[in-house]
């Protein structure tokens, strides 16, 4: 269920060009899993924003963002200290029982943020795992190394060919050595199409969308199913890949 | 302090005037895992058409200084859903009003979808939407003449012995001329405003914000206006009128029923803020009494 508090902001540092890590301390009880998201109150701006959770332990929570709009630019000037209101626990996130013998994490530029959070929870799982990523250059790359350290193949493309091989995240997923049977996947909404139709087998794709309220009510953010229109906020972010109706979005 | 918040609405008793307004709330259950709903008054659920609508395309939701717009489009499971699913579970965790806000694209239809609702037990008020800005062919193109808001209100006072509240557009250019209308053709109440017609445009990408190019503004930049036309109405019109935009607090609820309001809808901010009608109901009390009032009965129209 989710809840409304306050935190205090502990980090907020650049990580890649306009990329930042933002560390949060406060009550993270109602995060329940990876691929949630909470709803940021940005001071000055009327809507709040949606960001998925990348990391959290214990009362630290972990959003990484992309410098993009007004919001963002507005989250990026402010200093450790200061605090944000939240609300947490929203959404339904990965499934990680769904995974099978061995995971393909997909994650398209900022996208890749909340398939840390997954890879710590397939790791406590002892489910396998390799990560393939997708960013426009060198300098938007993060969270290689922590992936690495994790113990997966991780294998990078970019469109300039500035890290890993040139071209995108499908070329990165050609570039791993081994079988897998289930995937899960973060990033663009183009993105994600390419990557369900490539793979052959099934898995979870995170949706995007520009939302109101972010816990269900409005209906701002409803994307096309197999069952009809449904709410990213409420009914997904996490949506199984044949659910979606590619072709209608 | 012992405050008199109960207020009474078209007949119907409302322990408090403070209602969610249609779209903003869902189907009411949403919340329930967040509020005790019992603290309302009543609640105004989505705008239901007589068949399933699957809605406009997104992007639908753009934000704007004092507000934000909305083409969401009257996505909704059709009028039996409602009646069959939607209002009996919400039943069971609320006992406040429920008022259903019915839309349509013709007079038959609406007539069709307000018969269906008048035989569901369940719900109170009937609250028909004339005002909708997000649908062709439909919604506020019923709203924005006298002669066509009169006719679909005759219409559906023929379907139901429910009270309706005809609920108008602000897009107008005499308000009181539609209401009176609505009134004449047997309206029992009347909300108002549904959100003022706007547009964003990307700069970067040169193109509309919204994919369906234009959308309803509704938060606190609209409140002067709401306020103003709920003051117009109210002093021409004999029916009660629900005031209904950019409401975010106690002190807004108060001084929208001072303009002539007997109950008031919350929209927008139970966007930003899940908390939004528990919290302005809390604050209700102590408002209340710093500005000497004992009941909001006594205030409605004192402007």
């Amino acid at each position: 269920m989710m809840k409304q508090g306050t935190f205090t902001i502990l980090e907020n540092a650049r990580i890649a060009r306009d990329t930042f890590r933002l560390v949060l301390e406060g009550d993270c009880s109602a995060v329940t899993g990876s691929g949630q998201f909470v709803q940021v109150a940005v001071p000055g701006l009327y809507l709040r924003r949606p960001f998925s959770v990348s990391d959290r332990s214990g009362d630290r929570l972990v959003l990484v963002y992309k410098r993009v709009g007004q919001g963002t630019a507005v989250m990026a000037a402010m200093a450790p200290g200061e605090k944000l209101d939240l609300v947490s626990g929203l959404g339904r996130g990965f499934d990680v029982a769904a995974a099978g013998k061995r995971s393909l994490l997909v994650g398209g530029s900022v996208g890749t943020a909340p398939l840390l959070l997954l890879a710590r929870e397939l790791q406590a799982a002892g489910k396998a795992f390799d990560v393939a990523l997708g960013f426009g250059d060198a300098g938007l790359a993060f969270y290689v190394k922590e992936f690495k350290e994790m113990g997966a193949q991780v294998k990078v493309a970019t469109q300039d060919g500035s890290l890993g091989r040139e071209g995108l995240v499908t070329d990165a997923i050609r570039a791993l050595e081994g079988s897998y049977d289930w995937f899960y996947c973060c990033g663009s909404k183009v993105m994600m199409r390419v990557v369900c139709e490539a793979l052959p087998f099934g898995g979870e794709c995170s949706m995007e969308e520009r939302m109101g309220c972010g816990t269900g009510i409005c209906y701002g953010c409803s994307v096309p199913t197999t069952a009809g229109m449904r709410r990213v906020c409420a009914d997904g972010p996490v949506f199984r890949k044949e659910e979606i109706v590619w072709e209608r979005i | 302090m012992g405050k008199d918040l109960s207020v009474r609405l078209c007949g119907v008793k409302l322990r408090n005037p403070v209602i969610p307004a249609s779209g903003t709330f869902g189907f009411g259950l949403e919340a329930a895992d967040w509020f005790d709903l019992d603290v309302l008054g009543g609640i105004s659920l989505k705008g239901t058409t007589l068949e399933a609508r699957p809605g406009n395309p997104t992007p639908r939701i753009a934000e704007c200084a004092g507000g934000m717009l909305n083409s969401v489009g009257l996505q909704n499971p059709g009028v039996e859903a409602l009646v069959g699913e939607k209002v009996p579970a919400l039943r069971r965790r609320f006992s406040g009003a429920i008022v259903a806000n019915i839309s349509g694209f013709s007079i038959e239809e609406y007539a069709a979808a307000c018969a269906a609702a008048d035989r569901c037990a369940d719900i109170d008020l009937i609250e028909l939407n004339v005002s909708c800005p997000n649908v062709r062919h439909g919604g506020m193109a019923f709203g924005t003449d006298p002669k066509s808001a009169a006719a679909v209100t005759e219409a559906v006072k023929k379907a139901t012995r429910k009270p309706v509240l005809v609920k108008l557009s602000p897009n107008v250019a005499d308000i009181v001329a539609i209401a009176q209308a609505c009134e004449d053709a047997g309206a029992d109440g009347l909300v108002l405003i549904n959100t003022l017609l706007g547009m964003r445009i990307d700069i970067k990408t040169r193109r509309p914000v919204l994919a369906n190019v234009t959308g309803g503004y509704s938060g606190p930049g609209v409140f002067p206006v709401a306020v103003r036309m709920v003051w117009q109405v109210a002093r021409a019109c004999r029916v009660p009128v629900v005031g209904c935009g950019g409401v975010a607090s106690a002190e807004d609820v108060i001084e929208m029923m001072m303009a002539g309001a007997t109950a008031v809808q919350v929209g927008s901010e139970n966007l930003r803020d899940p908390q939004a009608c528990p919290r302005i109901i809390a604050d209700l009390p102590e408002v209340m009494d710093r500005l000497g009032i004992d009941s909001l009965k006594d205030i409605i129209g004192i402007v």
